[in-house]
């Protein structure tokens, strides 16, 4: 989101992704929420980013035509117990500066949700709360970026920075070194690692924190809205949310760990996820689950600087005095997604301060345009983009009716996908009920053709992922 | 967008479809469209090019190919219409199917009468809540099968196959006859969940070890398969700790239950009945829906292609009749009824009247498998109307009782007739 910002200045600027693809860890295993704010502790660089963001994601979502749908959501009190709770968060929300919060009744909440926990007391409702497609987002923005004239070089791997005199004056990659006057640390979970390279903030540590979560199929029921439960002290809480797909999400858990790649899914964290969705939607059954995945979230340590706030977990934004060249993005966890476009607005007014001259672009473009989506049109629309590209005929994921003609145009887009996995997060392809069984060979035959490699390199998430080992009838060599 | 008419369509042309679709021509329908997602005819049998087919109906034992051709012959000879690579988006209870396709676009059809032959799909990973890593090399085992047999490929080298169905133990052999080395077959369930015939032909005859009461605890491996870690499981299917296992291997096979496909059949308000996730049809296998007729594993999954082919006549004739005026309709209705160790039967419901013309095959499940002699017994309040012994009753092989003319008399004035499977 901040090089798509930044890209409006007149400056060169190069984006470094070690995966195979952009967005693909953190920001691709969340929520697909936008929250609207009432839930970090007051004066938190936290709450102040994600206030800050909400009123910019309408725009940004017509900019960049992403998924973005704002329902509202709601904090579901259980039990008288849990009512005052909600009187707490509306404070928070208040001292915040969020608007738009209503306590409804237990009555009015089985109204709005049928499928709601009958033991309903009330809710919290904030008009704000939005569900968004979180590929999609930083796809779209990463996209405007490179039409804006930002160079995108994924599988490329931070090794360490160049400094010369304090001054940070490039980076070394796996792929060579590329100087630079301004480096952004937005590594995520890796954006400890990058600040200790240049010796900022030695004491700062990411902990992981593992988040399962469940998807429902849109077949068996639709959730009206977006249900939290009272949080407690250290996350949301798991929720059952509608997305922009028409599926329910169950989830997140919320286990600190150690390792930076695990993304595993557990027995019990299925379980628990199962059951903390019961508690709000209590017709959740095993049966309708289509799809798990997990995400870690880059839970930080950095305390807030507001004086008298007393809170260890806040967001780093800034550019630290003990080195120059650096601009420092750390413990972005939730509400990252939600906060990602106040961040990048954040990073100009840092870069501003430090005396860089911005100067817009006469010709920047913030509009980057929507593809055909055969599964939203009307089949008059459908009729139109068919005669004039008849692959927009051919319907290769049958559960998200996503066509050839969608997956090939993927293929050669400004940030192209190379990858099942990549396809999958841009189209929705193979996320369905039945798990891309039907669309899986005959993505590899696409892919394979459009990247003019053999099927046996045809990988779901690029290195040694490939699906294929060899063509039958021909032996292996290390056959035994 | 050019509207197109006919008096039988339909929908899938696996064994089910081309049954249905030539059996609805003989049987008077004039106009006769089959559509098929793929880019020929013959379904899922394409890809199931092992021997096994036609034992029932061409009382020949042929492989999955031979058997479909047998039937796009007829249908070419009997000039039905087809329309191939091309997807049904839409289906109306007033029998309107929106179609997409690379050459014509989007088409409306009107059917006089339609018949559903989606077939089923695979459970996933997913819908089992495997726990553990997700990298390349988890597949269906149905998927694998389409990657050897028809594109040519192998998707591993050294296997796990979890789930003893049928696709699953026919992928162990074909998997071995390729090079790959099958590590073993695990089951969660205390007894095999597809034809015995399998496990012999499939397994045992190439050294592959089953392990029953046995599942996949996790997957590991972030890129691709490394290996799995196996356990044993209890009487309540919970892992019993200490039992676990790693197996090295670069592929899992999933071979872990089928589901009818039945996401058009929805749309067109048909009724689906929870326990085979199958449409409820009658014994001319029309649906809760005038018009909509359902036939083959989209109604409840078969074992043997020949009884897909059987159902697919029987609906095709009724879709025939419907779309020419002639299946008039009763209100004389016999229920099915799954009685004792008895998980479904299918039709749900029969026509006595009809009966007295033909004999009727009810095929059910049953719940625990009994390794002793039983009978299937018919009853009707209270009192035995036919049944039939046979050596055991296993939860992985159909069983079908076939009810005659001469019984229905002992029926006739009933609502219900259950059926029981007992030991003898």
């Amino acid at each position: 989101m901040t090089a798509r910002f930044l890209s409006r200045y007149k400056l060169s600027i190069l984006l470094i992704e070690k995966e195979i693809d952009i967005g693909s860890v953190t920001s691709a295993a969340n929520t697909a929420l936008v929250h609207p704010g009432y839930d970090p502790v007051s004066g938190s660089l936290k709450a102040k980013m994600n206030v800050a963001a909400v009123p910019l994601w309408l725009n940004l979502s017509e900019e960049l035509n992403f998924a973005y749908e704002r329902c509202g959501d709601f904090v579901v009190a259980i039990g008288q117990e849990e009512l005052p709770q909600l009187d707490e968060l509306v404070e928070r929300g208040k001292r915040n500066g969020v608007t738009g919060m209503s306590i409804v009744s237990g009555d009015e909440m089985r109204k709005r949700e049928p499928l709601i926990n009958p033991a309903v007391s009330g809710a919290l409702f904030a008009e704000t709360g939005a569900m968004c497609d979180p590929f999609g987002v930083t796809l779209a923005a990463a996209e405007n970026a490179v039409m804006n004239g930002v160079t995108i070089l994924r599988d490329t791997a931070f090794e360490d920075f160049i400094i010369q005199n304090k001054r940070i004056v490039g980076v070394k990659t796996n792929r060579g070194a590329f100087g630079c006057r301004w480096a952004i640390n937005a590594a995520g979970l890796f954006s400890d690692v990058v600040m200790h390279k240049a010796g900022v903030r030695p004491e700062f540590k990411i902990t992981p924190r593992k988040g399962e979560y469940l998807i429902l199929d849109r077949a068996d029921f639709e959730l009206q809205s977006v249900y939290f439960p009272v949080p407690t002290e250290i996350s949301k809480g798991i929720m059952a949310t509608n997305s922009v797909h028409g599926n329910t999400i169950l989830g997140p858990t919320a286990h600190d760990q150690d390792d930076k790649e695990d993304k595993t899914n557990s027995e019990s964290g299925l379980q628990e996820v199962l059951e903390g969705g019961r508690k709000l939607i209590p017709c959740v059954d095993p049966r309708h689950v289509i799809a798990v995945f997990a995400g870690l979230r880059a839970a930080g340590n950095a305390p807030c600087e507001t004086p008298g706030v007393d809170y260890g977990h806040d967001f780093i934004v800034e550019i630290p005095a003990t080195i120059q060249g650096l601009v420092n993005l750390g413990g972005i966890e939730s509400p990252g997604l939600s906060s990602s476009p106040a961040i990048a607005l954040r990073v100009i007014d840092l870069l501003k301060d430090a005396g860089e001259k911005l100067v817009e672009k006469s010709d920047w473009n913030p509009i980057r345009p929507a593809r055909p989506r055969f599964r939203h049109m009307t089949h008059a629309q459908r009729q139109a983009v068919i005669e004039k590209d008849e692959r927009y005929g051919r319907v290769v994921c049958r559960c998200e009716n996503v066509t050839e003609g969608e997956i090939v145009a993927e293929i050669h887009s400004l940030v192209p996908a190379t990858t099942y996995d990549a396809i999958k997060r841009r189209t929705w392809l193979g996320t369905g009920r039945c798990q891309g069984g039907f669309d899986l060979p005959r993505v590899t035959h696409i892919l394979a053709r459009e990247l003019g490699i053999s099927e046996t390199a045809v990988s779901k998430k690029g290195g040694d992922s490939t699906f294929l080992l060899r063509p039958t009838k021909q032996a292996e060599d290390d056959h035994d | 967008m050019t509207n197109l008419h006919y008096d039988v369509v339909v929908v899938g042309s696996g064994p089910g479809g081309l049954a249905a679709a030539i059996s609805a021509r003989q049987n008077g329908a004039e106009k006769v469209l089959i559509i098929e997602r793929d880019i020929e005819l013959g379904g899922i049998l394409l890809q199931c090019i092992h021997n096994g087919f036609g034992v029932e109906v061409f009382k020949e034992d042929l492989p999955g190919p031979s058997y479909a051709q047998r039937f796009i012959q007829q249908v070419h000879d009997l000039k039905i219409d087809t329309l191939l690579d091309s997807m049904v988006l839409e289906a109306t209870p007033d029998r309107r199917l929106f179609i997409t396709n690379r050459k014509l676009g989007i088409r409306e059809i009107q059917a006089r009468a339609l018949v559903f032959a989606m077939g089923c799909r695979e459970r996933t990973r997913a819908q089992i809540r495997l726990p553990g890593s997700r990298p390349a090399g988890v597949y269906t085992a149905g998927t694998a099968q389409r990657w050897v047999n028809v594109e040519g490929y192998m998707p591993g080298k050294r296997f796990v196959i979890l789930g003893s169905g049928d696709i699953g133990m026919i992928m162990a052999r074909r998997l071995t006859f390729e090079g790959a080395k099958v590590e073993r077959v695990l089951e969660i369930m205390p007894y095999l969940s597809g034809l015995t015939r399998n496990y012999v032909q499939c397994l045992q005859d190439f050294d592959i070890p089953l392990q029953l009461n046995h599942t996949v605890k996790r997957i590991i491996g972030n890129n691709r398969v490394e290996a799995i870690e196996a356990a044993a499981v209890d009487e309540q299917r919970r892992i019993i700790p200490g039992s676990e296992e790693i197996i090295p291997c670069d592929t899992l096979l999933l071979s872990v239950g089928l589901i009818p496909e039945n996401e058009l059949s929805r749309q067109a308000g048909v009724r689906i009945d929870p326990v085979t996730a199958g449409a409820f049809v009658d014994s001319r296998f029309h649906t809760s829906v005038p018009g909509i007729f359902s036939a083959g594993n989209v109604v409840h999954v078969y074992d043997l292609v020949d009884w897909v082919t059987q159902a697919g006549l029987a609906a095709g004739k009724g879709a025939a009749l419907f779309a020419q005026g002639k299946l008039a309709a009763s209100d004389k209705v016999v229920r099915t009824q799954a009685g004792e160790n008895v998980r479904y039967i299918v039709p749900h419901t029969f026509d006595p009247d009809l009966l007295a013309e033909e004999a009727i095959p009810l095929q059910m499940r049953v719940k625990q498998p009994i390794e002793a002699p039983v009978w299937v017994e018919a009853v009707c309040n209270g009192k035995s109307v036919t049944r039939k012994a046979l050596p055991y009753a296993r939860p992985g092989e159909m069983v079908t009782l076939n009810l005659k003319p001469d019984v229905v008399d002992s029926i006739r004035e009933s609502g219900t007739l259950t059926v029981n499977i007992t030991e003898r």
